[in-house]
């Protein structure tokens, strides 16, 4: 196998971009697979890219209207989930379809970007520029930075926001914080990974490492290294098999998610909770 | 001296959507006080706890704990010093945090941002699980304890937190019968050595004489009476709170009906 391929350039930028990503979108991932917010977390990737699109179609920079796209999604779905006005899958359903027709409603509105527009759905690893993977290099910062920084207030929340309320913790503050991180992560992804994809990058690793350990420190630290993971790894065979990197990516993912699941010590959890009867002395 | 109150609600208003959940209740808590508070369901008993710790959004009325107005901002330093053991909650069985941590949940607002808990904070959490007979299952996935076993852990977490006030909603709900009156015990004992002020929400009428100062009916989002536990609690009064017949709490209470005559 010729592997002087990852001494070009553009390569190199795949796998930092890769790496990154990896990092910011897995450590989103935990929140999302803990909070039980995937409906959030899909809707906001696919308003992201929705918006990155009108952006094409009005001449601003698409990463700054895919961020305001899916920062609005997540100031829509949170208060109305968080009131439990709006069942999960119910709003899934609405707002997920709306936001594919949004993004498809200005590609057809704008013929003249329309590769590049194309590109946004799946991404392209392999054309990321400098700062492609600049704007990635300071969210997976942000991302990883905030989790360690608040990371008890985090874990409270995760257990629990009305807990995390009434010990005296800013649960409110903390997932609205998540949600503007996702946001953020998704699009700063959409170049590399695409707004059709990224949901899985987000969601397969965090759900892969949700399987193995019952320690959440861990489960973040697993997470980052399948996404990490999941990219490298993807990236090699995309150019090994001359496949497509984003998808490839994915589908790396979801292998890695579903070996977990398999040897996931945790299904194994009732003949582990099984006492032997023979302890117990039964009255006759 | 005027006499000190803890907790003072005046006139409180919560509604949930349609539904008014609290219609105008009043209630002053002295400091150190056990208040019971019984009712049938739906009456506004856990909404009453959750106006005290600020959880619970008042439409109209003022609460004023330890001095402080909990509509205002530092609500967040307020619950610092509030206990509160919610209903069974259904945790995650996967739930990556182990018994222990989730008791120092209990400490982390104390603790205050960017502080990590030491050994101090570590060994209060121990000794808290300790007194609520939970040390054999600290480092066990919180996940995988049954109901009765996370209500003991909910109770050691507020432990943990030291608060000043305890608000406790149904703690004994889910327990065996044993465990209900060591619970109980518990809490009460808990209440005296930190000189605690408790309300505390329950449906075990049996328990209350001996365990709280006062007794408060809630009923339809109203109080419905209130005074010491002997003299509330009887079969004549209870008969209207449940809208039973009074032969009928007396057969299913006999004890009452027998501390009555």
């Amino acid at each position: 196998m010729d592997l002087s391929i990852f001494g070009y350039q553009f390569m190199q930028n795949a796998m930092l971009a890769a790496f990154l990503g990896g990092i910011a979108c897995a450590v989103i991932g935990v929140f999302v697979v803990l909070l039980h917010m995937s409906f959030i977390g899909v809707a906001m990737s696919h308003a992201a890219f929705a918006g990155a699109l009108f952006g094409l179609w009005v001449g601003t920079n698409p990463l700054i209207m895919a961020f305001a796209f899916s920062l609005v999604a997540a100031l829509v779905i949170g208060p109305l989930a968080d009131r439990g006005e709006l069942h999960p899958e119910t709003s899934l359903g609405v707002i997920f379809s709306l936001m594919l027709g949004l993004a498809f409603l200005f590609l057809g509105l704008n013929p003249a970007s329309r590769s590049t527009g194309l590109e946004l759905l799946w991404g392209s690893i392999l054309t990321v520029t400098h700062s492609d993977v600049l704007i990635l290099a300071i969210v997976a910062v942000v991302v990883a930075g905030l989790v360690i920084a608040f990371f008890k207030e985090i874990q409270a929340t995760i257990f629990n926001r009305n807990i995390a309320l009434a010990v005296g913790l800013p649960a409110t503050v903390i997932f609205y914080g998540v949600l503007f991180l996702t946001g953020a992560t998704v699009t700063a992804s959409l170049r590399s990974i695409g707004g059709l994809l990224i949901f899985s990058l987000i969601l397969n690793p965090a759900a892969a490492a949700y399987q193995l350990t019952y320690n959440m420190k861990r489960m973040f630290i697993i997470a980052a290294a399948f996404g990490v993971l999941s990219g490298w790894i993807g990236l090699l065979f995309s150019y090994v098999f001359n496949l497509p990197s984003g998808a490839t990516i994915v589908v790396m993912s979801s292998v890695i998610f579903l070996l977990s699941a398999i040897f996931s010590p945790k299904r194994k959890v009732k003949i582990w909770r099984r006492k032997p009867v023979e302890d117990l002395e039964v009255e006759k | 001296m005027i006499e000190s109150f803890v907790i003072e609600i005046e006139n409180a208003v919560v509604s949930y959507r349609e539904d008014v959940a609290l219609r105008g209740v009043s209630l002053k808590v002295r400091a150190g006080e056990f208040v019971g508070v019984i009712g049938p369901n739906g009456a506004g008993k856990t909404t009453l706890l959750t106006i005290v710790n600020g959880l619970g959004k008042l439409v109209n009325g003022r609460v004023i704990v330890l001095g402080k107005s909990v509509t205002n901002g530092g609500r967040h330093e307020l619950r610092k010093q509030v206990g509160y053991v919610a209903q069974v909650d259904n945790i995650d069985p996967r739930m990556p945090m182990s018994v222990r941590e989730v008791v120092m949940v209990g400490r982390y607002g104390v603790l205050g941002l960017f502080k990590r808990p030491g050994k101090h904070d570590w060994a209060i959490v121990d000794e808290s699980l300790e007194l609520v007979g939970m040390s054999h299952l600290a480092k066990r996935p919180i996940g995988h304890l049954s109901g009765g076993e996370q209500q003991r852990v909910s109770i050691a977490r507020c432990l943990s937190q030291e608060p000043k006030i305890f608000l406790l909603d149904e703690p004994t709900a889910s327990l065996d019968w044993k465990a209900q009156t060591e619970i109980l015990e518990l809490v009460k004992s808990i209440h005296d050595e930190r000189h605690l002020t408790t309300l505390f929400v329950t449906h075990d009428l049996d328990a209350l004489p001996h365990t709280c100062d006062r007794v408060v009916l809630m009923k339809e989002g109203l109080i419905f009476g209130e005074g010491t536990p002997d003299k509330l609690i009887s079969a004549e009064s209870l008969s209207r709170l449940y809208n039973l017949p009074q032969s009928v709490v007396e057969e299913r209470h006999p004890h009452i009906h027998k501390r009555k005559s």
